[in-house]
């Protein structure tokens, strides 16, 4: 990879996290009235000494500039603020809560990516109106059935069709491995599914591109089986497009993670954050959506870098 | 218009599956629903029956009217979030492909910024600032799209300036202004079109979401996300508004994803994908 291309990525990468650094610091910033009367208000008696005081320990007392600086130079050393009601360092609070949302994340894209392949593949070979028509309207369906309406009715199915079995809460995998993956089932189809509707019509469409080129044909001529033809040389095609579609719903997994936690009651990331709204525990807020959204970008960043390596025409 | 849209089946089946449920929402006052806000409580989680085609709600309401109700208050939502995404991304997307340079630069990066947000993310944030409620949750959603907009319109845009057709008009002496409105708009119409539609079609999924997570529509306001999740709490008691009530959200984000992809076919055969 040429040391230019690398360079002018990362100086990407460093411009829009400064950026999204800036939007999530002025979050707090822009509630109307006051922030800090606001956030007291929920559970304590409001006294002119608690808004100081708190205003002191949020650093709303400084100039802005300052208070960036603070906060920015904070975060570099992976100190995110203090969590307005436990005191604790809100990193405390994301490290007990992340492991969830990374384990349903990860195994979501697995599935989706995963099943997305084989699935592509086999809907190539329909053709004819009929199959067009099918795996269209198919697609749209997956990609706009609600996840959080299709966990509710699946756990709703299990409870009845399953009395006894578990499809709630979240076990550690050190724990007990097969109660965690077990309960990890239901919420990692309904999060993958608008993903592998996705991901297996662009296979689908990649495909059927490539078995009508050239090399397809002459790979054929030669005697490469079906098999053979459809996995090694076809699928090589659909690869770039792929892997943009999988960094791309990364950022669909995390929100959406945070919906199906809620249903599924898993104590992840999105639970922490919708807490910390209720409680209008603003660091808390503001430390999660900014861990989460460099996460994000971070993974994409790493996407193009990986784009390079297979396709040396894109570096240069 | 009415025999290019016939002409092409699908095209007409989702032009009418969405003009439905649009004028369902747009006449639920004048169709003899009952009452959305009316509680009966002798009536509390009934299946569908006769009384009520859908049955009720925990509270002894009617679904159906809640639901049609529901359409208005998500369609309301998403419509007024994503007009106000296509003026403000779509001017950012038009100009900054017009004046290139700087503006440009600055522009594009600042929607990378806000691109670069995961969208139930970033609209939880905006919720988080703004207080929950519908207009929070519209202002969230326009604030998600606007980059999503304005990098759609700029591409074409910037093929659009270099053409002949608009050197030829700067040329004769038109100004900016009649560059943009007469030269520029029209012809970026059809890709508005079908973004809008594919938009609203997310739109009204990620609407559903912040009403489901409390974050959107507050009780008791008739709210197809809300309907879920209070549904979700008597689930086992009466399964029947959950259901219905994402049936729905199914059907209006299918309809205009339907709609969208059948306008693109249409519309521009060059962007024509198989499957």
């Amino acid at each position: 990879m040429p040391s230019r291309f690398l360079a002018s990525r990362l100086i990407d990468l460093i411009i829009v996290l400064l950026g999204v650094s800036v939007v999530v610091f002025l979050m707090i910033r822009l509630i109307p009235g006051d922030a800090v009367a606001i956030m007291l208000g929920a559970n304590t008696e409001i006294t002119p000494e608690r808004i100081a005081e708190l205003r002191a320990r949020v650093g709303l007392d400084q100039p802005l500039l300052v208070q960036y600086g603070n906060w920015i130079w904070g975060a570099l050393q992976g100190n995110l603020g203090t969590s307005i009601w436990t005191g604790r360092p809100v990193t405390d609070e994301i490290a007990a809560n992340i492991w969830p949302t990374v384990e349903l994340t990860l195994l979501s894209v697995l599935f989706g990516a995963g099943l997305a392949i084989p699935l592509g593949a086999f809907m190539a070979e329909a053709r004819g109106k009929g199959a067009e028509v099918a795996v269209r309207i198919g697609a749209i369906a997956g990609l706009t059935i609600p996840s959080f309406w299709l966990g509710i009715v699946s756990i709703f199915l299990v409870a009845k069709l399953l009395p006894g079995v578990s499809a709630l809460g979240y076990v550690p995998f050190a724990q007990d491995p097969l109660g965690n993956l077990s309960r990890m089932v239901l919420p990692v189809i309904a999060l993958s599914l608008p993903m592998l509707a996705n991901l297996s019509r662009l296979v689908r469409s990649a495909m059927l591109d490539a078995l009508s080129q050239d090399y397809i044909r002459t790979a054929k001529a030669k005697g490469a089986g079906r098999r053979r033809i459809i996995y090694k040389h076809a699928l090589r095609n659909a690869l770039i497009p792929f892997i943009t579609s999988v960094g791309v719903s990364a950022g669909y997994l995390l929100g959406g993670a945070i919906v199906i936690e809620q249903v599924f009651a898993i104590p992840g990331l999105g639970r922490l954050v919708l807490g910390a709204i209720a409680e209008r525990n603003y660091p808390l807020v503001q430390a999660t959506i900014l861990v989460m959204t460099t996460a994000f970008v971070v993974v994409n960043f790493l996407v193009d870098l990986l784009y390079a390596v297979i396709d040396p025409r894109v570096s240069r | 218009m009415m025999a290019f849209i016939s002409k092409n089946k699908l095209l007409s089946f989702a032009v009418g599956f969405v003009v439905l449920q649009v004028l369902l929402a747009l006449l639920a006052p004048f169709i003899g629903l009952q009452d959305p806000y009316a509680q009966v409580m002798v009536q509390r989680m009934k299946g569908p029956n006769a009384l009520n085609l859908l049955g009720t709600d925990q509270l002894g309401r009617d679904v159906l009217a809640r639901i049609i109700y529901g359409y208005r208050t998500s369609l309301a939502t998403c419509t007024v979030a994503v007009g106000l995404a296509l003026i403000a991304g779509g001017t950012l997307g038009m100009l900054a492909a017009y004046y290139r340079g700087w503006f440009d630069r600055i522009v594009m990066r600042m929607m990378d910024v806000l691109f670069a947000f995961p969208i139930m993310l970033l609209a939880i944030g905006v919720i988080a600032v703004l207080g929950p409620s519908t207009w929070s949750a519209a202002i969230a959603i326009a604030i998600v799209y606007t980059p999503i907009f304005a990098r759609l319109l700029r591409g074409p845009a910037l093929v659009i300036c270099e053409s002949e057709y608009v050197t030829g008009a700067r040329a004769i002496g038109a100004s900016d202004a009649r560059i943009i409105f007469l030269h520029l708009l029209p012809n970026l119409a059809s890709v508005v079109l079908v973004q809008t539609s594919l938009l609203l079609s997310a739109a009204i999924l990620v609407e559903a979401s912040l009403s489901f997570l409390g974050l959107g529509a507050q009780p008791p306001i008739p709210s197809l996300g809300l309907m879920l999740s209070e549904g979700r709490n008597f689930l086992l008691l009466s399964p029947w508004p959950a259901v219905f009530a994402g049936f729905a959200i199914l059907f209006l984000s299918f309809g205009f994803n339907l709609l969208g992809d059948a306008l693109r076919d249409t519309l521009d055969p060059r962007l024509r994908k198989e499957g």
